[in-house]
């Protein structure tokens, strides 16, 4: 006989006339780890959003203990002991950890609205003595690293004393040793008998962590079961309505003799130190690094967007003396970032204006300057063909509204259409869903063989296994070592990675 | 890296050090500047604004902004004005302004979180619209006050009353700011809206407040100046906008939210700004020339705050190794 805590029932919500989700019934049974899988877009989001208050239901109901629960916001979710870590993380950086934990429930002194600072610093420290955090509840946000402000964000859906945790991909900015620490936290939440949605494109951990899994395909539920009715491979064909054969496209090029881009020597203080790199023609170069090993750094030096102090730099065997955003554009560079909602998108204007953007001077008429519109028009229909964007109107949808997957091809759509001779791709498939990576994937290698130099920064090393013609590897701002496509040996690799880490 | 040890700290303080060396470039050109009196009188002058500048900040807090602040003030006098014509007396008149120009900031806070719109466009509305309706109700008469109004220009233990308002005031912006939740949920609210709402806040209720706050800080300015002018004009607070935001902005309160404090920040703002004009006056600056030079020296305090800010993110970024030599890792001010 089983305990169900959680039942979603017939649950249906669109949004602007468009189904997101349809039908969907799920029971999800008391102090159980249920791995929710899905691609972008399949409607994770939206069903956890629903549960945790943030968006209300159109049709159906939710039953938690049996009981209707119908949350307005947020807090009705608080109230009822859902805790929700949301994706994108939601601290307030300019406020301190204490604060940030108990922003919306401030422990007072007397009946004076008046906060409590020694009893908020307090139960601060014991809320982060459960996530093994070993910082200052007095430190400010802003000063912590990435993996830091994932276990606060832990500490503060705990702070509540929840039943119900949501985890909504948990470890896509954190390093091994960071998600290890965050397995450990999940496993002792799970004995003390707390109930665990955890949302993930990293299948693998899902494997590893669920009890049971729950599979949503285009806002239906597809498939629903106990984790050993699953493998990887079952998983994948049911989120994507299809076996897929391989996950990596074959490579359909050899890099050429000439070099693009290459680096002798170059080191900042505190940053790098003695690159050499040689980036050639039609190559593509994966880097590879745990997190803060220097790759994004570096990167940013070579798009010139950071300064460095020594070290020659040459495009096309040319010496550059200072690298300029401005100037590496007009010499054929491109830089997808990693961050696409801060850095890569304006996620408010439309998928066309997003994707013409690096290449409206390419559009100009001559002597008035002006775009001409038709030519634009027309290459922004090109690369949503080329790309395969799923969107229903290019020239009026918002970007916001496309799923990860398509947010990041209008990305990489952008600075294709400047026809780069030398591409900088930061973490390309984070958070993007396993049909949406191999059209990038395939991407990249029609690009590669059209003689583009690509510079194929991950630290998913399968994926660059799969992708690269070489490998180098970083740590500490320094290269580490550099692996030729004959050689791939995983193990080795990582091996070298770790380096610095096991000294 | 020993001198980042030296800039930094510097860099932070840049608006108490502006004032440092203001203060201490007027009074070597002038001996009588460095005197209690005109301090006071410095102190006296720059309550109003610094009124209005304290409820600024507030707004700027959460990223918005409130342009009406002036035509509160005159609603605010209006009202008074118009009750003590009528034979009301002082205080209830007084109480009655106040309210009233709390009622008019009750607008803005509709119109932001409520309608929805844009705080620089709503507050426009109402500043423009709230000078029309103090012409409109006191069909644009000049009122002279009676003698006992003239209570700004009383004191205690030899502090002006206008002071002690604007010393009172900002106590209770710093307790409210600092240790009351609503105090933090604004900041929160500032830093990252959609955060805030996920957190739970009700940010409704968070901007709806601040506008209120603003409009109330507007109105006892408004009753503070009427004292000090002795009469009522239809220019009551009329500009006081620019010097409340330059104030706030001085003292490094920022115009995207999150970031700013009333103490010493905006506090010091506001006695710069009107150290400067006061001074202008000592030194015989051509009175033409002195809205121009008040322009230029409010220019390059925004700009030496732009790059301060710049070169702060520069210098706080970690850095990911630890050269040789070097026994210091990141930046660690404790260690100083």
């Amino acid at each position: 006989m089983t305990d169900t805590i959680l039942r979603f029932e017939g649950v249906n919500k669109a949004f602007f006339g468009v189904p997101v989700l349809e039908e969907v019934t799920i029971d999800i049974e008391r102090g159980s780890i249920v791995g929710l899988v899905g691609e972008n877009g399949a409607g994770k989001s939206t069903l956890m959003n629903i549960l945790g208050g943030v968006v209300p239901l159109d049709g159906g109901q939710m039953l938690l203990d049996g009981e209707t629960y119908a949350p307005r916001d947020p807090r009705d979710a608080d109230r009822a002991g859902i805790a929700f870590i949301h994706q994108e993380l939601n601290l307030f950086t300019n406020l301190t950890i204490a604060e940030n934990l108990f922003i919306s429930d401030f422990p007072r002194r007397g009946p004076a609205p008046i906060m409590d600072r020694g009893r908020l610093r307090k139960r601060a420290k014991e809320a982060l003595a459960l996530v093994d955090l070993a910082v200052s509840p007095d430190v400010r946000v802003e000063r912590l690293s990435p993996g830091e402000r994932q276990l606060v964000e832990v500490a503060k859906a705990l702070s509540v004393d929840a039943r119900i945790i949501i985890f909504d991909e948990p470890t896509t900015s954190l390093t091994t040793r960071e998600t290890e620490r965050l397995f450990g936290i999940i496993d002792r939440l799970h004995q003390a008998g707390k109930t665990i949605i955890y949302i993930s494109h990293i299948l693998r951990d899902v494997m590893r962590i669920a009890d049971a899994v729950a599979v949503l395909r285009d806002g239906q539920l597809v498939a629903a079961g106990p984790v050993s009715d699953f493998s990887i491979n079952s998983m994948i064909a049911a989120m994507v309505g299809r076996e897929i054969e391989q996950l990596y496209p074959d490579r359909t090029s050899q890099p050429g003799p000439e070099i693009s881009l290459e680096l002798r020597q170059l080191s900042k203080a505190g940053i790098s130190h003695q690159i050499d790199l040689a980036l050639h023609k039609g190559e593509v170069l994966g880097v590879f690094g745990l997190m803060g090993s220097g790759r994004s750094e570096l990167a940013r030096i070579i798009f010139g967007l950071d300064d460095f102090d020594e070290g020659e730099v040459l495009i096309d065997g040319q010496p550059v003396k200072k690298l300029s955003p401005t100037r590496n554009i007009r010499n054929g560079m491109a830089f997808v970032t990693e961050n696409r909602r801060e850095d890569g998108l304006m996620m408010e204007a439309t998928v066309a204006d997003n994707l013409s953007l690096a290449a409206l001077p390419a559009h100009r008429r001559r002597f008035v300057n002006t775009v001409r519109s038709s030519a634009v028009a027309s290459a922004v229909t090109d690369s949503v063909d080329a790309l395969s964007i799923k969107v229903h109107d290019a020239f009026r949808s918002e970007v916001k509204g496309l799923s990860g997957g398509n947010q990041q091809k209008v990305v990489l759509g952008k600075w294709l259409m400047t026809k780069p001779s030398i591409l900088i791709i930061d973490e390309p498939t984070r958070g993007v869903d396993v049909g949406a990576k191999f059209e990038i994937y395939e991407t990249i290698d029609r690009i590669a063989a059209a003689g583009t130099a690509v510079l194929f920064i991950s630290s998913e090393l399968e994926e660059l296994l799969g992708m690269c013609d070489r490998i180098l590897v970083m740590g500490q701002g320094e290269v580490l070592g550099a692996f030729e496509r004959a050689q791939f040996d995983e193990e080795a690799i990582l091996r070298t990675a770790f380096r610095e880490h096991v000294a | 890296m020993t001198s980042h040890r030296l800039t930094m700290p510097v860099l932070r303080n840049m608006p108490a050090i502006l004032f440092v060396l203001a203060f201490a470039l007027f009074s070597f050109l002038d001996p009588r500047f460095a005197t209690f009196t005109n301090f006071s009188n410095i102190a006296s002058t720059s309550s109003f604004v610094g009124l209005v500048a304290v409820g600024m900040t507030i707004v700027l807090l959460t990223g918005g902004i409130d342009l009406s602040v002036g035509a509160t003030m005159y609603i605010t006098g209006a009202v008074i004005g118009l009750l003590l014509q009528q034979g009301v007396p002082m205080l209830p008149a007084i109480g009655a302004g106040i309210l009233a120009g709390t009622l008019w900031g009750c607008v803005n806070a509709f119109l932001v979180a409520w309608v929805g719109l844009v705080p620089f466009v709503a507050t426009l509305v109402t500043l423009t619209m709230g000078r029309g309706l103090g012409l409109l109700i006191t069909e644009s008469r000049t009122f002279i006050l009676p003698k006992e109004m003239s209570y700004a220009a009383s004191s205690y233990l030899g502090i002006p009353l206008p002071v002690i308002v604007f010393a009172v005031v900002v106590v209770a912006a710093v307790v409210f700011l600092r240790w009351t939740a609503m105090g933090r949920q604004i900041y929160a609210m500032g830093n990252n809206v959609e955060a805030a709402r996920k957190a739970g806040l009700n940010t409704r209720r968070l901007t709806a407040s601040v506008y209120v706050i603003s409009a109330f800080c507007a109105a006892l300015a408004g009753v503070i100046l009427v004292s000090q002018q002795g009469m009522i004009t239809s220019g009551l607070g009329q500009g006081v906008e620019f010097d409340a935001i330059a104030a706030a902005v001085l003292g490094g309160t920022s115009l995207f939210g999150g970031v700013g404090s009333v103490f010493p920040g905006t506090v010091i703002g506001v006695l710069l700004v009107q150290m400067i004009s006061t001074g202008m006056v000592y030194l015989q600056i051509d009175l033409y020339l002195q809205d121009m030079v008040a322009a230029v020296v409010i220019f390059f305090a925004v700009l030496i705050d732009a790059l301060r800010m710049r070169l702060l993110t520069r210098l706080e970024r970690r850095n990911i190794r630890v050269e040789k030599g070097s026994t210091e890792v990141e930046t660690a001010p404790s260690s100083a």
